[in-house]
């Protein structure tokens, strides 16, 4: 390869990488362009990308015309929940999975792999009627224990591929200085666990924070919502007036989700989705 | 039980390292093993396992919502009603365009640019940054975003178009012949980087000396990438792409957000129709047979696809 070449293709790879990100972050530029214009400029029918008054109106506009806050409360109460109560009973399972290839364990792979192939709509039927029989539709408890289900898969994963990472002759260590089972897992797994713990239950918050459509059906009246299904709510009559409120909702609903996922973005990426796929 | 396998796992989380051997007095082993999968198994079993179940079995009632007499069975009724049904086929249709049509591009724009991340170019991190942002945004905040662009009046595509003097541009969402085009384009958007992060732990797991060893031979880029990389990467890409097409099958917020499965139906994928069956018109039974039907679907794709791992030999 001459010289020549080898710098035409470089240019070829910067120029294609260029759209590339260009082709990524256009409309979330835009988004955010569109909460901070004011009214007319929204109006008019030569839109800028920079706003040339930029301003805080569309999000006041915003809380005023729907129950944010409220909205907001909710989702973080069913996020933090959800995440919570998947790693707490998640780890456990997935400490047996990783350190014994039992029946079970591979059954619960199995199926872990095989529900998240149906559609939703044969799940949430059924949910449905049985929530319904013990009273919690429109119910945050409700929509929690679905979302713990829902997150679980993921989150079994996750979890296999970092206790895989604790080598067993630590914990055979324990045991042989007479540790005993439960006290040898609290002192000597859990603390090597944590980080990836920590990670996991902010893959499910996320995962939470971001779910629509059991929210849509589980959750009846405007208090009881969740931020995604609030924010469809904006999207009743669309005139250009009310395009910047709702960019404002929606960058606001956006932001704990990109936040989060930036902190775990290594640790979900690093090996774990090879593992997943290889599997 | 435990020398079921003794893989040997590469990655960043530890060396490298066989199965523990012997019959160590290592913990979670016996009958304690039930008191720690039994918190995740429950729920499992109540809230996944049983309502499927449940929910198949619907499929052959005459379930409806706020109806006072009992459900009956009716055996294959709904799926007979469902042949008929031009209206779900028609969905049907559309679901599989949408599935293949956001799969394909996907996969193909992602490993444009997994193998873009694998060299060493100096903008690298702020692609690996940006990415996050499709994969990390709520669908719905997805679909508002995309409405924003496409907005005829005050959308940047139509104001793109009127700049370059290609036009004034068209209302893409409500268009009948460019609804469907539209959805697809944002969901191409909202799943590459998944699949990029994929193929790049691929190609990352690719033995170096062999790029080096093809390099020696002067074999140019293309055929490296045939004889290397395509080989090395095709189980993660089949997997990826599988995963790809199920996922997006059974997609539902995204295009309810954009467009609620209009204009005419153009964009109604098969979860937006058996949403409305269910929950608008109460017809759980109805619902329950078209989840079945989709559930049939996604098996054969499943099966093709193990079939080609098989073929594929040595799974790394």
């Amino acid at each position: 390869m001459s010289m020549r070449t080898k710098r035409s293709v470089r240019a070829g790879q910067y120029l294609a990488l260029l759209c590339y990100l260009v082709f990524l972050a256009f409309p979330f530029l835009w988004l955010i362009s569109t909460a901070f214009k004011p009214a007319p400029e929204l109006g008019s029918l030569h839109p800028t990308w920079i706003p040339q008054h930029p301003t805080l109106d569309n999000f006041r506009q915003a809380f005023d015309e729907q129950p944010l806050l409220r909205a907001a409360a909710n989702s973080l109460i069913a996020a933090l929940s959800a995440g919570a109560i998947a790693v707490v009973i998640a780890t456990p399972m997935a400490y047996v999975m990783a350190r014994h290839r039992t029946r079970l364990a591979t059954a619960a792979t199995g199926w872990v792999v095989v529900s998240q192939a149906f559609p939703f709509v044969l799940l949430i039927i059924p949910l449905f009627l049985v929530l319904k029989h013990l009273h919690l539709i429109n119910t945050l408890w409700g929509l929690i224990m679905v979302y713990v289900v829902w997150a679980l898969p993921f989150a079994l994963w996750m979890l296999v591929g970092y206790v895989r990472a604790v080598p067993p002759e630590l914990e055979e260590a324990a045991a042989v200085d007479g540790a005993g089972r439960l006290r040898t897992l609290v002192s000597v797994t859990a603390p090597l666990l944590a980080p990836g713990i920590v990670a996991t239950a902010l893959f499910a918050f996320i995962t939470a924070w971001n779910e629509f459509f059991f929210a849509l059906v589980l959750l009846k009246t405007p208090e009881k919502q969740t931020l995604p299904v609030v924010l469809t709510h904006f999207l009743g009559a669309e005139g250009a007036s009310d395009l910047g409120p709702l960019a404002a909702a929606a960058f606001l609903a956006t932001l704990p989700s990109l936040v989060l996922f930036a902190v775990i973005q290594r640790r979900i990426t690093g090996g774990m989705l090879a593992g997943a796929v290889k599997s | 039980m435990a020398l079921a396998s003794a893989t040997v796992r590469s990655g960043r989380d530890g060396p490298p390292r066989g199965r523990g051997t012997g019959r160590s007095a290592r913990p979670g082993r016996g009958p304690g093993t039930w008191f720690l999968v039994l918190p995740a198994l429950i729920p499992i079993l109540v809230l996944s396992v049983g309502p499927l179940l449940y929910g198949i079995a619907l499929a052959f009632t005459d379930s409806q919502s706020g109806r006072t007499r009992s459900t009956q069975w009716v055996g294959a009724l709904n799926f007979q009603d469902l042949l008929h049904d031009g209206l779900f086929w028609e969905s049907f249709r559309i679901g599989l365009v949408w599935a293949v049509g956001v799969s394909v591009p996907q996969f193909v724009l992602a490993l444009g640019l997994a193998l873009l991340l694998n060299e060493n170019l100096r903008m690298r991190w702020l692609a690996r940054a940006l990415a996050i942002i499709p994969w990390a945004m709520p669908e719905v905040v997805v679909g508002i975003m995309w409405r924003l662009v496409y907005n005829p009046d005050a959308g940047i595509l139509n104001e793109t178009i009127r700049d370059l003097g290609l036009g004034d541009g068209r209302d893409w969402l409500t268009g009948l012949a460019t609804a469907l085009p539209a959805v697809i384009l944002v969901g191409v958007w909202a799943g590459m980087p998944q699949t990029t992060v994929a193929l790049l732990a691929g190609l990352q797991n690719t033995p170096q000396e062999l790029h080096e060893a093809a390099a020696l031979d002067g074999a140019g880029a293309w055929r490296r990438f045939r004889t290397v990389t395509w080989p090395a990467l095709r189980p993660v890409a089949l997997s990826i792409t599988a995963l790809n097409f199920i996922w997006n099958f059974n997609s539902f917020a995204l295009v309810y957000v954009l467009t609620n499965g209009g204009p005419g139906g153009r964009t109604r994928l098969p979860m937006l129709f058996a949403y409305e069956e269910a929950f608008r018109y109460g017809q759980f039974g109805y619902a329950a047979a078209m989840g079945c039907v989709m559930v049939a679907v996604i098996s054969v794709i499943l099966a093709v696809y193990l079939a080609g791992r098989l073929r594929g030999g040595e799974d790394r």
